[in-house]
């Protein structure tokens, strides 16, 4: 029982965190182009890191 | 590294514009996209979005539509113009169904950990703990991803009618209260989990539903109109002002330039200019008018500037007779009933009445109204339509994909039950079974020097024949030699200076054309080269059939739908290519004659395919049983228009056939193991003999079953 009681919320919350990423990515356009995000990963040179 | 669809900082004059490029196959196509557009004048970036095959460039403001076409084709694609707002309406939509399968998805899971749990042997104050948890996630997960749902059957209960969002959720407000009821109480069962559990599954369907109508909007649906947006209007005093299209009044005087296309129909005051009637009538010829004739808004003047006394605005032009035709045309369209809606029809009832008959038969039996209810709620949940409600949308969004991938864009889920139906074809010829567009003959007599010079000149005028002509000699690796005192002289053509000698590239003279023998002796499509020390050469055009268009045909009339062709052209044009393609043909027929053949068809019982692009077909596609487009036709005919189908070859027409006769086959399937899942669960649950870790598992397995054989139609697109 005391086990639980500490487990369940961790599972809850890490639930939580992935709802939450999810949820994030999608507003951020990540799944708006599924079928260009695998191609663009050939393209040399094009995408330059993040400044 | 960033894979966000992150925006530059672009300048505050900056436009975004979304076009269509339904070239784009791989990733080489991307990155040429998005590095040499940029290189274009006036462009400033541009951000490929692959799997809907359209662009964002932003560029000058003052960078019109044609410029960008013109953009995309110096680096070597085709581009279509997209009309963004309403796709961008619909994906708002589908976000909000994502979120919602998102959340229902999460308190599924975590409430499906605890109950197996309860069902492993969880007992006391642990099962009672964790049914406590349980209701905190599902309850609140409920209200959320439930909306959808509970909005669309208010809806439909305060019109007095039902729909197949009744049962589902009068199933799941039951079971959750049910479910929180025996938590406070203590009881053995809760139903969390089924309800959030039927939530996601169906929540998958409309994602998957709604994903279908996004992609077909976001290609076919918006495409914008062409129509022309206003005109130069003449003042008394020779002023010219430039007005929108709804401001022209009848009696107002406007100048046409060449190239432009008329916003109202008028009577020609002055000049005299070639006309492309095509949009309007299919004719596929330029037809010359002069002072006196009358003009009809939406043609296009070919080659010199026009004025026009405006006759008719708004909705008296000739124009906006067609859109109402077409509107009363659709109207008997939308009426067609959904298979998937048919099923819902006869399903709620059913299931409403099933379980009140079992409730009533268990308080009759002398059980408690509480058990009684319980059985209820269980025969609610298990017939719930989960496995029913992903079985059309699951199959038509897997073959949808499919057919994207081959450059067939579906507008929406019945099109493809109507083609599965359809048993004749009938096409539209200029533009439809023809490219629609002039193709140059001859280009191959001329040398390189001479080819040259051909494309500079070409590359001077608008006109349609000098873009035929430039497109014929573009393929050829010579760049456009330099001329000076360009002068374009309208009607007639460019003449200019080429080392001091004097090039030109006009009509042809009659004697031109009646020296070669066999070829067409058709004034209007023809051009005559002048290329210095006498060289002279007369370049033929012609509208080309489409590729594989005789293949298409003959698969057609294979596949069980006999093609015919009806068009506005000219009797003898039309009979000349039929005569080609060896089908029965009718020429010269209005946009009404073909409506009124489509509706006779209707009644004697036939489903007709009908395929145009024109604005003059628009009503025909609007009133056949299934309609299909090309990707060039005019915004008319896309909108009206079930299927577009990109690029030039027509062979997409016997492959959406065949893949819509696929999905039938899959949907059908689908539905009977649906069905055949209820047959044996409903008894099991009505006797009482289902519990949670039961109804959880076959509710499942019955989707994923569905899901797995949607899957097949991958491939259906051959």
């Amino acid at each position: 029982m005391n086990g639980l009681i500490f487990l369940i919320p961790v599972a809850l919350l890490l639930g939580l965190t992935g709802l939450v990423a999810f949820m994030w990515s999608l507003r951020n356009g990540q799944f708006d182009d599924p079928d260009g995000a695998a191609m663009r990963i050939l393209i040399e040179d094009q995408d330059k890191p993040a400044s | 590294m960033t894979y966000v669809a992150r925006r530059p900082d672009w300048s505050a004059d900056a436009v975004e514009t979304r076009l269509a490029v339904p070239d784009m196959h791989c990733a080489g196509c991307i990155s040429k996209i998005e590095r040499l557009l940029p290189l274009q004048p006036g462009v400033h970036a541009a951000r490929v979005n692959f799997s809907a095959k359209t662009v964002i460039v932003s560029h000058a403001a003052d960078l019109a539509e044609p410029d960008l076409l013109r953009a995309f084709d110096a680096i070597g694609f085709e581009a279509q113009p997209l009309h963004s707002a309403a796709a961008h309406e619909r994906s708002q939509a589908l976000r909000k169904l994502i979120r919602a399968l998102a959340v229902a998805a999460f308190a599924a899971m975590n409430v499906m950990l605890l109950s197996v749990s309860v069902w492993s042997g969880a007992d006391g104050s642990a099962r009672k703990l964790f049914h406590w948890i349980s209701a905190l996630i599902a309850i609140p997960a409920v209200a959320y991803a439930g909306q959808p749902f509970f909005r669309s059957a208010f809806k439909a209960l305060r019109a007095g009618s039902t729909n197949m969002d009744v049962p589902i959720s009068i199933g799941v407000i039951l079971a959750t209260s049910m479910s929180l009821y025996e938590t406070i109480i203590g009881g053995r069962h809760a139903w969390f989990d089924g309800a959030l559990m039927l939530l996601t599954f169906l929540l998958a369907g409309r994602v998957l539903d709604e994903m279908m109508r996004a992609r077909a909007a976001s290609g076919a649906e918006a495409l914008v109109r062409r129509t022309a947006p206003g005109a130069m209007r003449l003042a008394e005093d020779g002023a010219s002002q430039w007005v929108a299209a709804d401001a022209l009044a009848v009696g107002d005087r406007v100048l046409v330039a060449a190239g432009e296309r008329l916003a109202a129909d008028g009577v020609i005051e002055q000049g005299s200019s070639r006309f492309d009637l095509s949009l309007l009538t299919g004719e596929s010829a330029p037809v010359t008018l002069r002072a006196g004739d009358r003009a009809t808004a939406g043609t296009l003047n070919l080659d010199g500037p026009v004025t026009l006394r405006v006759t008719a605005v708004g909705e008296g032009r000739a124009i906006a007779e067609i859109a109402r035709l077409m509107e009363s045309a659709g109207q008997a369209k939308s009426r067609y009933v959904r298979l998937a809606d048919k099923c819902s029809r006869l399903y709620a009832p059913v299931v409403h009445l099933l379980a009140a008959i079992t409730f009533a038969a268990w308080i009759i039996a002398g059980a408690s109204w509480h058990q009684s209810l319980l059985v209820a709620i269980a025969v609610l949940i298990i017939t719930c339509p989960c496995a029913l409600g992903l079985a059309v949308p699951v199959a038509q969004v897997v073959v949808c994909g499919a057919m994207m991938r081959a450059g067939l864009l579906v507008k929406d889920g019945s099109a493809l039950e109507r083609l599965a139906q359809a048993d004749q074809a009938l096409f539209d010829k200029t533009g439809t079974l023809t490219l629609g567009r002039p193709r140059a003959f001859g280009v191959e007599a001329l040398d390189e020097e001479e080819r040259s010079i051909a494309r500079a000149l070409a590359m001077t005028s608008r006109h349609p024949l000098a873009v035929a002509l430039r497109q014929a000699l573009g393929g050829e690796h010579v760049g456009p030699a330099v001329l000076t005192d360009v002068e374009d002289i309208p009607g007639e053509g460019v003449r200019a200076l080429w080392h001091g000698q004097a090039v030109a590239m006009g009509k042809p003279a009659p004697q031109d054309l009646s020296d070669q023998a066999g070829a067409s002796n058709d004034p209007t499509m023809a051009v005559a080269l002048e290329l210095g020390n006498g060289r002279r050469h007369i370049i033929h055009f012609a509208d080309a059939l489409r590729p594989d268009a005789a293949r298409a045909l003959a698969d057609l009339c294979a596949l069980g739908l006999p093609p015919a062709i009806m068009s506005g052209d000219r009797e003898e044009a039309v009979q000349l290519l039929a005569g080609q393609l060896g089908v029965p043909a009718e020429g010269g027929m209005r946009p009404a004659n073909k409506l009124a053949r489509l509706q006779a068809l209707a009644e004697a019982g036939h489903k007709p395919l009908m395929v145009g692009d024109g604005l003059n077909d628009g009503p025909a596609l609007a009133a056949a049983h299934v309609s299909m487009a090309p990707g060039s036709a005019s915004d008319v005919g896309q909108q009206a228009a079930d299927i577009v189908f990109l690029g030039d070859s027509l062979s997409g027409i016997p492959k959406s056939v065949r893949a819509s006769r696929a999905t039938m086959r899959i949907v059908r399937q689908n539905i009977g193991l649906a069905i055949g899942y209820n047959a044996l669960a409903v008894p099991l649950a009505i006797a009482g003999y289902v519990t949670p870790l039961i109804a959880a598992v076959a509710m499942s397995s019955s989707s994923l079953i569905v899901v797995a054989n949607s899957l097949r139609l991958r491939w259906a697109v051959k």
